[in-house]
């Protein structure tokens, strides 16, 4: 399994010469299976240079989302395979008790925020509410879980040949607790996350910037490690940076980070453009 | 032991810190929590009591109707919530695990999450003071 990172930023894209280093576009990550299968999670801004590097040899796509505030859906409406008329595109969303995918999705994508709308777009598209259990991509093997974030919002966990990925961009598993981390069976996240091989994980504020958005659905980065610590991963991909923080505030936060725990993982903040290969 | 749903973790970090007494079961009916202001009129610490199956926490309570006739599992509310996913609401009198006894009123509903996931149920009491 190959996984490469195309957007690492949150909420906003925060595109600049402070941000060059680790990005400034919102989150989308390439998964590619052993056998060419290709999934997508999440359409944010990021999603726009990926799409440019998928010609007519892929025959099918199927995009992830975990949730759908804007940072995570905007790129959506310029991700070019779309508009490929024999090109085979599944998203997949939370199920809602209230609104279809397609219903939620077109909200964006129609006027008078988008000039096209999701029904008149030419590629060959399926929406799917994500089953909230196991279930298959090619040959990956996906699981999708509700997690702690306003609105419904999965997490996922891929698995290929006993290789695994976890993707929990936002995520605020430290909410309501009195003290974090919390026993396993009560953490957000956990199942998810146990034991796995990379995880992608919210390490959107400092500790002090946290105090003031308890509630907003994201982590610190202590807090993110402390998750990844109690989840026994093997290595951790803090993801989803604070539009405000400069590579230069990431490197010292990460340094610092590195240097308050004494983590059994690996850490290795994400970066645009990084990749890494799970498995042979 | 596996994770909690998402929607039980909320619930019961929400019931942390409400000042009202909550009392939260999964869909077998097992105790999963009871708040601070529950351990109060339960006369039991959650710590030490822990996660009870239905049997025992229906009647560890001894929970007696207005007239003092013993009611059965079937009679509280939070079993009718559990067993007839609805909500229903009762008063009566129980006995705390501190030998304590207290009139309360019980509200309880079902928990269903996302996707029609049945979660389990969750009641609601508080003491009645006699006029």
């Amino acid at each position: 399994m190959m996984v490469t990172l195309w957007g690492t930023r949150g909420s906003l894209a925060a595109p600049g010469p402070e941000t060059v280093r680790y990005g400034g576009n919102t989150s989308c990550v390439e998964v590619r299976g052993e056998d060419g299968t290709l999934v997508i999670l999440d359409a944010g801004t990021g999603i726009q240079r990926l799409g440019a590097t998928l010609g007519p040899e892929v025959a099918r796509i199927d995009l992830l989302l975990t949730h759908l505030h804007m940072d995570h859906i905007q790129g959506l409406g310029f991700f070019e395979p779309l508009n490929r008329p024999d090109q085979e595109v599944h998203i997949w969303g939370p199920p809602s008790t209230t609104f279809d995918l397609r219903a939620r999705l077109t909200r964006y994508l129609s006027p008078p925020l988008f000039p096209v709308r999701l029904r008149d777009l030419p590629c060959r598209l399926s929406l799917h509410d994500v089953p909230l259990e196991r279930f298959e991509i090619g040959s990956l093997q996906i699981t999708a879980a509700l997690v702690m974030h306003p609105g419904p919002t999965v997490g996922y966990r891929i698995t290929e040949n006993g290789v695994s990925l976890t993707y929990l961009p936002d995520h605020e598993p430290a909410l309501g607790a009195a003290h974090f981390p919390t026993d396993a069976d009560w953490m957000s996240g956990y199942e998810l996350a146990a034991a796995v091989d990379l995880l992608i994980h919210d390490a959107q504020y400092t500790d002090t910037e946290y105090q003031a958005h308890v509630g907003w659905g994201h982590s610190s980065v202590s807090q993110t490690i402390a998750f990844a610590a109690k989840a026994h991963v093997k290595r951790l991909v803090p993801f989803h940076h604070n539009p405000p923080h400069s590579d230069e505030l990431l490197d010292r936060l990460f340094a610092e980070a590195r240097r308050a725990s004494e983590s059994s993982f690996e850490l290795i903040p994400g970066t645009e453009g990084a990749s890494f290969q799970l498995g042979s | 032991m596996p994770q909690q749903a998402i929607e039980v973790i909320l619930m019961r970090q929400l019931a942390t810190y409400l000042a009202m007494p909550i009392f939260l079961v999964d869909p077998t009916g097992k105790l999963l929590f009871y708040n601070e202001p529950a351990e109060v009129l339960l006369g039991h610490r959650y710590e030490e009591t822990g996660e009870m199956p239905l049997a025992e926490w229906a009647q560890i309570f001894q929970p007696t109707s207005e007239d003092g006739l013993p009611l059965p599992p079937e009679a509280l509310p939070l079993v009718i919530a559990l067993q007839q996913r609805r909500a229903a609401h009762l008063a009566f009198q129980i006995r705390g695990l501190d030998g304590v006894h207290r009139k309360i009123e019980v509200t309880a509903f079902p928990l269903e999450g996302q996707g029609g996931r049945y979660l389990g149920a969750v009641a609601i009491f508080w003491e009645v003071d006699d006029p």
